[in-house]
């Protein structure tokens, strides 16, 4: 037999199973390491409490609402973007659109404030005018706000390279049969979005399933109370970490269950191979109905997303900026945080491409969907356990191998690579799966594999969304608060904590000024990693 | 090209990540505390060179988020821990800390020292304290109410923005505030308020900068917080309602390790937070008042006025005991 054949029988399985199995590890292991640094606790007493039923009720409630409201405005936004290649400005707002997702939650949460606050822009223009906003931002409809201005443009990104995978000659057929816009939406484009969905509502989802600083802010009170504030308290307040290693737990099953669904629920087509092309051949461009909707979908979405960032950017500049910038401490800890997110992004992206490879491998060679479904499951579902008990339990490991001092970075490295594992995986697999439909035989044929498969065949099919997702992975853990303030960083504290610090102080017009810088650095990261790859 | 500089780019990172141990050739003090008493606006850039220079040692700050974190992670590190002097748990958490068994008395003789407040206690020393009370914008709020009871009891009253007792310490402080005042029927008292509170945030910095953007013209903060303003902003646009009742007090506490390896050096850092020095460092810093009286007068932007007459709190046992069933009764009542 030509050795050629053997290579992804050889290269198939192992490289996810085995980031599966440290996936598992880390979980299993930190999740013990925090489950028995604690006294005995009563789970019934946790779980079957009135209150804590509410709380769980709530969380799924307030996450299927903003996960379909954020997915399903993303779709039209994302067509129109597709459907315009060209027009100037649509790259700075691509990028742009990364942004939020990015932004520490505090400083998301001052800019919705700002405009659609009590005293927010929005206000301040409808008063003279005798009117007051209909809607009340503390409370649910604040929630579901604040989680929409994160994941709309997220999913609009996410989904966004679906159209790269419809190929001219579908396009070709489609113009041939004559097909209006919302049949070349039905039969064209929708087979394409939905190879694409599954993976960007997991990920939604889960984001807002453990959202916990946004729902506290906004929510108004305790009645919007999510699994994962219950979790930071038994953490954090209470010192009672068996219970948070159940409330953990509690949080885990019941994502994996609704991902589950949720999945089951969607109806994954797989895209008809064949030669990519440029989507400007699609028929349907030249409509002044169809432009004029899509610029009115972009200039929405444009304004919903850009106020709130414009705000901050405003109460930046009226902040002290020349003796901010000009602190040596702001430089060092962006240093600090930049190190952070290159070693978190490189461990997520080797993880990630393991588990897209051999998800690859379970649905080519393998026709096993489910299986590879459940591979993709796997690298999502970190992103439903509570960083907070990942950090601890490295914290308690490193504390008895004698450690903690000296690699208190590299912990935050950690689970910041766990953190931003699913976007990158979400955002690979498709593209890694399709290159294999196409190409696969001729690989094989060729002798291709290894490094020059990849360089060859396979980068060039996921480069545009792996350049996103690495750089939004890079993006995110250099905004990261959360897990850095788990960890002592004194004296070598990250951009995000300087912040934070900033703000304990009472120095909130310094905290804007060093928002602002943070959002830049995020923006210029994310344009430096996005543009570089992708091109 | 791109996938070399990827790698380059990689390797610099991993190497950033590697702390290289210092080795110590003077004794090392190790004080556990909170993230904001260390960072740059805080009092321990100041305190550490002020101590270095007399005790001939090297005095190393760690800092922990906050005050609950402190707590979390002496119990975490137990006998393991590193630390000599736990700096920072606040008059609700003392009971608890000490339940550990990992404190040690201080053996200090303070009976020459002025106390601002009344204290006793075998292994902690308080540096500070300050009252929680509501601070309102003067611009937005021309008549405060002047007492927790009329704050409570006025429909039409001004809309607050307060912390969750679960998650920060004024929002817990208030719980207790509550609870002092209206004793059983605090539930009621919460019930009355609720329409009015705006939200409940995760933390002080989330409330406070939510009350600067002006969602509410008044917020749960600090006595102290107007001097502040008074002192760096030069501003007297935000103020605190005094009530009639009095406030509730937050002590901010000290106390040495059992198995430090330094006890001497720790004693001389416990006694040395009640210098006037250090005293002196910690109303424009920490923002709390100092705990001892100093030859030294508060400055200008702390003013009398703006001092309790009346000071209230519970017993750090019962507050210990009772705790988690008061946040209970809160939580049912506030998710009506």
């Amino acid at each position: 037999m030509n050795p050629a054949f053997n290579t992804p029988r050889r290269f198939g399985l192992w490289p996810g199973l085995i980031v599966a199995l440290l996936l598992a590890v880390l979980i299993v292991g930190t999740l013990t390491a925090v489950g028995s640094a604690s006294r005995p606790f009563s789970v019934a007493v946790t779980l079957f409490d009135p209150y804590f039923l509410q709380v769980v009720q709530f969380t799924v409630w307030q996450a299927t609402l903003s996960t379909l409201i954020s997915v399903i405005l993303a779709i039209p936004v994302a067509r129109a973007y597709a459907r315009r290649p060209a027009f100037i400005g649509r790259g700075i707002l691509i990028t742009l659109m990364g942004l939020p997702v990015v932004m520490p939650v505090i400083v998301a949460v001052f800019g919705i404030v700002a405009v659609y606050g009590r005293s927010g822009l929005l206000n301040t223009v409808l008063k003279p005018a005798g009117l007051t906003l209909p809607l009340e931002i503390y409370g649910l409809t604040g929630i579901l706000l604040a989680h929409t201005f994160f994941n709309l443009p997220l999913a609009v990104r996410l989904i966004l390279p679906a159209w790269d995978q419809v190929t001219a000659e579908n396009w070709r057929t489609a113009s041939t049969l004559g097909m209006s816009s919302g049949q070349l939406f039905r039969f064209v484009e929708w087979p394409a979005i939905s190879a694409f969905l599954p993976g960007v509502v997991v990920i939604v989802f889960l984001l807002c399933f453990t959202s916990f600083a946004v729902v506290l802010t906004l929510g108004g009170g305790p009645s919007a109370t999510t699994i994962e504030v219950a979790i930071y308290q038994a953490l954090r307040f209470e010192f009672d970490p068996g219970q948070a290693a159940i409330l953990a737990l509690t949080q885990l099953v019941l994502c994996v269950c609704s991902a589950l669904l949720l999945i089951r629920w969607l109806r994954v087509l797989t895209p008809t191979p064949g030669r990519r092309n440029d989507p400007a051949i699609r028929p349907d461009t030249a409509a002044r109905s169809g432009k004029l909707l899509d610029f009115s979908a972009i200039l929405v979405c444009s304004v919903f997303v850009f106020a709130p960032i414009a705000a901050l950017v405003l109460s930046g500049l009226r902040g002290p900026l020349v003796s901010v910038i000009l602190d040596i401490g702001l430089w060092q800890a962006a240093a600090r945080s930049l190190g952070i997110a290159v070693t978190a992004t490189s461990l997520a992206g080797v993880m990630a491409f393991g588990l897209a490879t051999t998800a690859r491998f379970l649905t080519l060679e393998r026709r096993k969907h489910q299986a590879k479904e459940l591979m993709l499951l796997i690298g999502s579902m970190t992103l439903a356990f509570p960083p907070m008990v990942i950090g601890t339990g490295l914290f308690l490991i490193a504390l008895r191998i004698d450690l903690v001092g000296s690699i208190t970075l590299l912990m935050i490295a950690t689970v910041n690579a766990v953190m931003v594992l699913p976007y990158l995986l979400r955002s690979i697999s498709p593209g890694l799966i399709s290159s294999g439909q196409q190409y696969q035989k001729l690989c094989a044929q060729l002798g291709l594999r290894g490094w020059q498969r990849f360089r060859r065949v396979d980068w060039p099919m996921i480069r545009r969304p792996a350049a996103f997702a690495l750089a939004l992975g890079g993006a995110l853990s250099f905004g990261d608060m959360g897990v850095a303030a788990l960890f002592d960083t004194t004296g070598h504290i990250t951009l995000p904590v300087m912040l934070y610090h900033r703000m304990s102080a009472y120095r909130f017009d310094e905290a804007a000024v060093t928002a602002l810088v943070l959002a830049l650095m995020c923006v210029a990261l994310f344009w430096l990693v996005d543009r570089g790859l992708s091109r | 090209m791109t996938c070399f500089r990827l790698l380059a780019a990689l390797g610099a990172g991993l190497l950033t990540m590697i702390g290289l141990p210092t080795s110590a050739a003077t004794p090392t003090l190790t004080v556990y505390t909170y993230a904001s008493f260390v960072s740059d606006w805080g009092p321990g850039p100041l305190i550490e060179p002020a101590f270095e220079a007399h005790c001939g040692c090297d005095l190393k700050f760690v800092g922990v988020e906050d005050g609950a974190a402190l707590l979390g992670r002496l119990k975490l590190e137990g006998s393991r821990s590193s630390a000599d002097v736990i700096l920072g748990l606040d008059t609700s958490l003392v009971t608890e800390a000490q339940q550990t068994g990992l404190l040690e008395p201080h053996d200090l003789n303070l009976g020459a020292i002025d106390f601002a407040l009344s204290w006793s206690d075998p292994v902690f020393i308080p540096y500070d304290f300050g009252y929680f009370g509501f601070v309102y914008d003067s611009e937005k709020l021309a008549n405060p109410p002047t007492s927790l009871r009329a704050l409570v009891n006025q429909p039409q009253g001004p809309r607050i923005i307060i912390q969750d007792p679960r998650t920060s310490t004024p929002g817990l402080g208030l719980l207790l505030w509550v609870r002092k005042i209206f004793g059983d029927n605090d539930m009621s008292a919460w019930a009355a308020l609720s329409p009015r509170i705006v939200t409940v945030t995760k933390g002080w910095s989330e409330a406070y900068g939510l009350f600067l953007e002006g969602e509410a013209p008044m917020v749960l903060s600090y006595t102290t917080s107007p001097a502040y303003h008074r002192h760096v902003e030069q501003t007297d646009q935000y103020r605190v309602a005094m009530f009639e009742e009095g406030h509730y007090q937050q002590v901010e506490v000290a106390a040495r390790l059992a198995h430090s390896a330094q006890p001497e050096l720790a004693k001389d850092f416990l006694r040395f937070l009640l210098s006037d020095e250090v005293q002196a460092i910690l109303p424009t810093s920490n923002w709390m008042l100092p705990a001892v009286h100093t030859e030294q007068a508060l400055p200008e932007a702390f003013r009398d006025d703006e001092l309790p007459r009346t000071s209230l709190s519970f017993e750090p046992s019962e507050v210990s005991t009772e705790r988690r069933h008061w946040i209970k009764r809160w939580l049912t009542t506030l998710a009506r």
